[in-house]
């Protein structure tokens, strides 16, 4: 069975299609690359998923049930995390507050007064912080941490919160090569025991991650395939590169 | 010693040696008068302490304090003014409407252990129930501002209509009321709740401490910085914003009676707009986000206040309004931030009496550079 099934979804923002007709199924444990030029409709994608959108037809189908509906709070207990396009950390808080927060447990008011981290939940943030390499900045204002510190940090507050499905939007903007390449071998990681889906520009990156690729394009599925397959499909070029008509023109 | 008086540790323990003091010395050193104002002030400290709790930290203006204030005013004059009654007798002021007999809502305040319940379980309730509507809504921001003054003109016209009720406009005086058998305007008593404002605050004080150190602070800070992101994280922001809400609908209760009974009277001008306008004032000033910022604002800007008013009765608001453009534009962290980034020594350096560095502390302290510095002295050592 799926892990989650977008079935017909179109989102009309005043009469703009944002998301027109969209198909899309993804296995437990896959690995799975969304890339479409801009304006493709990715990020709203992931806002009708999260719960932030509510599609105007279709439906979003979790673990078998319908999510359309439920509140943003409710969708991410049933276990889906979302990491943003720009990265966002808690600029006040440190890194392990930032962490303590996220990791996986009870979020009500009651919960965070009363009760304290478990061990478990403390050996989790501190496992983190070494894996991103944050344990000397664990206690400073994350504010004041570089742009890919900041990405990591927020990487790690997605694998804290231990969801099934980790929606990762643009997570290698801004970084070096370096960090790039260590992104994908983290995600790739991940995939396996989590289900993972990744928005990316950045073609090598996707090419590292080795995952089956779907390209979107005026909110629709254009092609599904491997990155070899997607980049060679004509409809692909013609969507990246324009068509010989409109370069005529221009 | 010198450990002590380092800029580090001064810092931190000067604004708590100020409350013992203040607690401690003022009773004996200052005339009554001013003792009694001392403590009203500090009782407006607790209110302002709720007005941090949801703006300083959760990032939520509520310009409708004075509400909250005023009930827990109320709750408390209305007991007084049963007390010690003859039995079949009414509050005075009722006789002038033509009252009879005591309108239903004022039976339970014959009881003391209600009326202790109820100045602070009353405003919490209504903080509570307007505040759910309000964030289950998704009300934010300016509208939320808006929303809160508008229920606070809500509440004063009320108040002030209902002569049958609560003697309408001109409020309910407590200072010729008796406890125990002695006069609450008596200089004895007010010396009293002195007393009790001091601890009352303190524990406020620490209540509020425990709600902001831990994860529910972190959780509050989140809101305000980001609360979407929280959404996503599987934290639902409106549970958290009722109970900040309600929590600062009943420190603004408790002050509003510790206030009423230090100043002899409550009337629907606790609900005046300019009021609950102040109580954000001094948080700004004192520094929203800290906790002793605003306590020390409500303290020093009412003093400020009575001092000013004394000797130039027109000026104050002038001051005021200065007072807070200085703030938005100088200070944007008010008294205690300002303190706590340095900004005396800046100051002095200022007028050419620069602070002796030995080295650039700041790079000292930088994780990363100590870090750098670990691993050149551990290579160095290999190659020198």
């Amino acid at each position: 069975m799926n892990l989650l099934e977008l079935q017909g979804v179109t989102v009309s923002f005043d009469g703009f299609l944002a998301l027109n007709d969209l198909n899309l199924q993804l296995a437990p444990g896959e690995l799975r690359a969304v890339i479409g030029p801009n304006g493709a409709g990715k990020t709203t994608f992931l806002d009708v998923i999260t719960g932030k959108v509510k599609p105007t037809r279709g439906d979003v189908v979790f673990r078998g049930r319908s999510i359309v509906g439920r509140s943003e709070h409710h969708i991410s207990r049933l276990g889906i995390g979302r990491k943003f396009q720009t990265p966002r950390v808690y600029q006040n808080l440190s890194p392990r507050r930032n962490l303590e927060l996220a990791v996986r447990g009870p979020h009500g008011p009651a919960a965070l007064l009363f009760g304290s981290l478990s061990s478990e939940q403390r050996d989790r943030v501190q496992h983190l912080l070494s894996v991103v390499g944050l344990e000397r900045q664990a206690q400073q204002p994350a504010g004041g941490l570089s742009h890919g510190q900041k990405q990591w940090l927020e990487i790690a507050m997605l694998v804290a919160q231990d969801p099934e499905l980790l929606l990762v939007d643009e997570p290698v903007a801004g970084l070096t090569d370096e960090e790039t390449a260590r992104t994908a071998d983290l995600l790739k990681q991940l995939a396996g025991d989590h289900t993972v889906l990744v928005i990316e520009h950045d073609m090598e990156f996707i090419r590292d991650l080795q995952a089956p690729v779907t390209v979107l394009h005026e909110g629709h599925v254009l092609c599904e395939g491997s990155m070899d397959q997607v980049q060679n499909d004509p409809r692909v070029i013609e969507v990246y590169l324009g068509s010989e008509t409109q370069e005529d023109a221009a | 010693m010198a450990d002590l008086l380092s800029s580090r540790n001064l810092r931190r323990w000067l604004p708590w040696a100020l409350i013992v003091l203040v607690a401690l010395v003022l009773p004996v050193v200052l005339p009554p008068f001013r003792l009694n104002l001392l403590g009203r002030f500090l009782s407006l400290g607790i209110v302002a302490l709720g007005v941090d709790l949801i703006w300083g930290y959760t990032g939520m203006l509520s310009l409708g304090q004075g509400i909250f204030f005023a009930l827990g005013g109320y709750a408390l004059a209305m007991y007084l003014q049963l007390n010690e009654l003859k039995p079949g007798e009414l509050p005075e002021f009722f006789s002038l409407y033509g009252v009879k007999s005591l309108p239903a809502f004022w039976q339970p305040f014959n009881s003391p252990l209600f009326t202790l319940v109820a100045i602070w379980v009353i405003p919490a309730v209504v903080a509570g129930l307007l505040g759910y509507l309000v964030f289950r809504n998704r009300i934010k921001g300016v509208y939320f501002s808006i929303l809160t003054q508008a229920a606070l003109l809500v509440f004063f016209n009320f108040f002030n209509g209902q002569q049958k009720l609560i003697n309408g406009t001109n409020g309910l005086k407590t200072s010729t009321a008796r406890i125990f058998g002695e006069l609450i305007g008596s200089d004895a008593m007010q010396r009293n709740l002195f007393w009790l404002t001091v601890v009352i605050t303190v524990a406020a004080f620490l209540l509020c401490r425990w709600l902001t150190h831990g994860r529910f602070g972190d959780a509050l800070i989140a809101i305000r910085d980001d609360e979407p992101r929280l959404r996503f994280t599987g934290y639902n922001p409106t549970a958290y914003k009722t109970v900040v809400f309600a929590v600062a609908g009943a420190l603004a209760g408790i002050s509003g009676a510790l206030y009423t009974v230090q100043s002899g009277i409550v009337s629907p001008q606790y609900m005046a707009v300019p009021f609950s306008i102040e109580m954000v004032i001094w948080v700004a000033v004192g520094g929203r986000g800290t906790l002793i910022g605003a306590l020390l604002g409500a303290v020093l800007i009412n003093y400020a206040k009575s001092l000013v008013s004394e000797a130039l009765p027109e000026t104050w608001l002038f001051i005021q309004g200065g007072l807070f453009l200085l703030v938005v534009l100088v200070l944007p962290d008010g008294l205690v931030g300002w303190w706590r980034q340095g900004g005396p020594g800046r100051l002095i350096a200022m007028v050419g009496w620069p602070p002796r560095t030995a080295t650039y502390p700041a790079l000292d302290l930088d994780p990363q550079v100590v870090a750098e510095q670990d691993q050149l002295e551990r290579s160095g050592g290999g190659q020198g």
